[in-house]
């Protein structure tokens, strides 16, 4: 009768059941995430074949549908995080060495609120306010600058632009991104600040030698994270611009490269038969891209970790 | 180069609690001080408050004066920033910049007081800060490699070739042979009693035979009790302390009697 109780194989054994369960559990969440990933690549290469062998439905190719489509996702969202990357930085530095201590906790607060706010509210923002209010700056960038191709006029009138767009986009990204700079600025090692400002730095040259070197890897991480939502917002898009069919670099005209995302969910309800496989493999190449820029961030941050 | 420490009636605060009391020293040029005491007594603040390194955290003032061949430290108008150029610190881990290379690292204090430098007088100063921290030969094939690949005892006289090339008028260290084996703890002994020659050290130590083995003078903190704030118990040659001191106290902590 005793044998179970004191045989310590028996505890061993029972304790190995949990520990199985939990091993199995945690291998299928691993293995759901394959199966979930590879079960959309299928269904986007299958469905975008026909488009992309026998061009769109009005008969020019493929690639020159999708060319001006791609390049206005990437312009787009390479403008908002060239905004969004020195404003994310200078206030996760805030929060993190300059602000005292009570004003950073509430100012974290309100970042991660900014996290909240559904991107058609941006939208609405964008079109309602934003807009309008660049009028009077494109006038002016395309009267004094416009020899620079980003500023050709001529300007806009709505201010429905690749400008307002970035804007938009970069306020959408901006609190992602300064949360995680801000994680990663919050773990520098005492000891690394602490040698710059033994030696004499002052907080400006403290930051410059220990903090940023060693938070490189997290605000690109932080970038290519911002980047990656930016590629794929549909919504505030799809509202601020009146896209055209061009490639063109100039950000205040009325003439606008569309995006990806936007344009499917522009042309998604109307479209039928062979349309529905051209949207399906726009989308296939956005998640090419957006692949490419994740592998991208991956390699560069563990090419850092590694020589550091 | 190295200049005469004197400090007048310094209480230490952290917000409202006073961490050390009453203290009133002079450290001669030239010369090794080593404070001891236990763990909690003060001693490292003590030491921070002479290059007001004890401001990194934010609530912490002194009262009274720390004067630097007659300057005060924490006169009116004084940037601790230029206090820290002229007075440079060790820390008990050793901790070079992760990123820079070992030759950057040497470089790094001097970068940041402007000054130019071409290449060549720049390679004669890492020579010449590593031949005095005894890690030249050790390093001089791989001067362009990250600091962080180096043993701990290199990396912590990598610290002080670094802290030593912008030619400070003291050296302070705190603890800094604590988190490395006895061969390299050797090496920073014999190293810190070649550098004497050029600086005023002052270093805090938890290990009694080495602030013998090292110190001129020793000064022995104690507090009363948690809560209280440390004070300078005894403070006189460190033959004088490790034989007969006159306080019975500090005679308990260094025959192990303490407590």
């Amino acid at each position: 009768m005793s044998a179970a109780v004191n045989d310590p194989a028996a505890g061993l054994r029972s304790r190995r059941i949990g520990d199985a369960v939990f091993a199995g559990m945690s291998r299928w969440a691993g293995a759901l995430i394959l199966i979930v990933l590879a079960a959309v690549a299928i269904f986007l290469v299958a469905q975008a074949l026909p488009a992309l062998i026998q061009g769109t439905d009005e008969g020019e190719s493929f690639l020159a549908y999708v060319l001006p489509l791609a390049f206005g996702t990437v312009w787009a969202a390479a403008l908002a995080l060239a905004m969004a990357i020195p404003v994310a930085v200078g206030i996760a530095l805030f929060i993190s060495h300059y602000a005292p201590r009570r004003l950073a906790a509430g100012l974290g607060y309100v970042i991660d609120l900014l996290a909240a706010v559904p991107s058609v509210v941006f939208g609405l923002w964008g079109i309602q306010v934003l807009a309008p209010a660049t009028v009077p700056l494109a006038d002016w960038l395309t009267a004094n600058l416009g020899w620079i191709p980003l500023f050709a006029g001529p300007a806009s009138g709505t201010g429905r632009t690749m400008l307002t767009v970035a804007i938009v986009l970069a306020v959408m990204i901006l609190p992602i991104m300064t949360a995680m700079c801000r994680e990663v600025f919050l773990q520098t090692p005492r000891l690394n600040e602490e040698a710059a400002l033994a030696l004499g730095a002052t907080q400006w040259e403290m930051i410059t030698m220990s903090v940023l070197p060693y938070g490189r890897p997290g605000i690109v991480s932080a970038a290519m994270l911002g980047l990656g939502r930016a590629l794929g917002e549909t919504m505030a898009v799809a509202m601020v611009l009146s896209p055209a069919t061009v490639i063109s670099f100039a950000l205040v005209t009325t003439q606008n490269p569309a995006t990806i995302a936007s344009n499917i969910a522009l042309n998604f309800p109307e479209a039928h038969g062979l349309g529905v496989n051209t949207l399906i493999a726009t989308g296939l190449v956005l998640f090419v891209i957006t692949l490419a820029v994740n592998a991208l961030a991956r390699w560069y941050v563990n090419r850092r970790t590694v020589s550091a | 180069m190295s200049k005469r420490i004197q400090v007048n009636d310094l209480n230490v605060f952290y917000s409202q609690f006073k961490a050390v009391e009453g203290v009133n020293m002079v450290i001669e040029p030239r010369s090794v001080t080593a404070f001891i005491g236990p763990s909690g007594c003060g001693k490292s603040t003590f030491l921070r408050t002479l290059n007001r390194m004890h401001e990194v955290i934010p609530g912490a003032r002194v009262e009274g004066e720390v004067l630097v061949d007659g300057n005060d430290l924490y006169g009116p108008g004084v940037d601790p920033v230029l206090v820290r150029r002229q007075v440079g610190m060790v820390f008990q881990r050793p901790n070079p910049f992760p990123t820079m290379s070992i030759r950057d690292n040497v470089l790094a204090g001097v970068k940041l007081n402007n000054r130019r430098q071409s290449k060549s007088e720049q390679d004669d100063l890492v020579e010449k800060s590593l031949r005095g921290a005894n890690l030249w030969n050790e390093v001089k094939d791989r001067l362009n490699l990250p600091g962080s690949g180096l043993s701990g005892g290199q990396q912590q006289r990598l610290c002080i070739a670094r802290a030593i090339a912008v030619s400070p008028d003291v050296l302070l260290m705190d603890e800094p042979c604590s988190a490395l084996d006895p061969i390299s703890t050797l090496a920073i002994e014999d190293l810190i009693e070649e550098l004497k020659t050029e600086y005023t050290i002052v270093i805090v130590t938890h290990n009694m035979q080495q602030a013998s083995r090292v110190s001129e003078k020793t000064a022995f903190f104690n507090i009363a009790g948690t809560g209280q704030p440390g004070k300078l118990i005894e403070y006189a040659d460190t033959a004088k302390i490790f034989s007969n001191p006159d306080v019975q106290a500090t005679e308990d902590y260094v025959s192990g009697r303490f407590g």
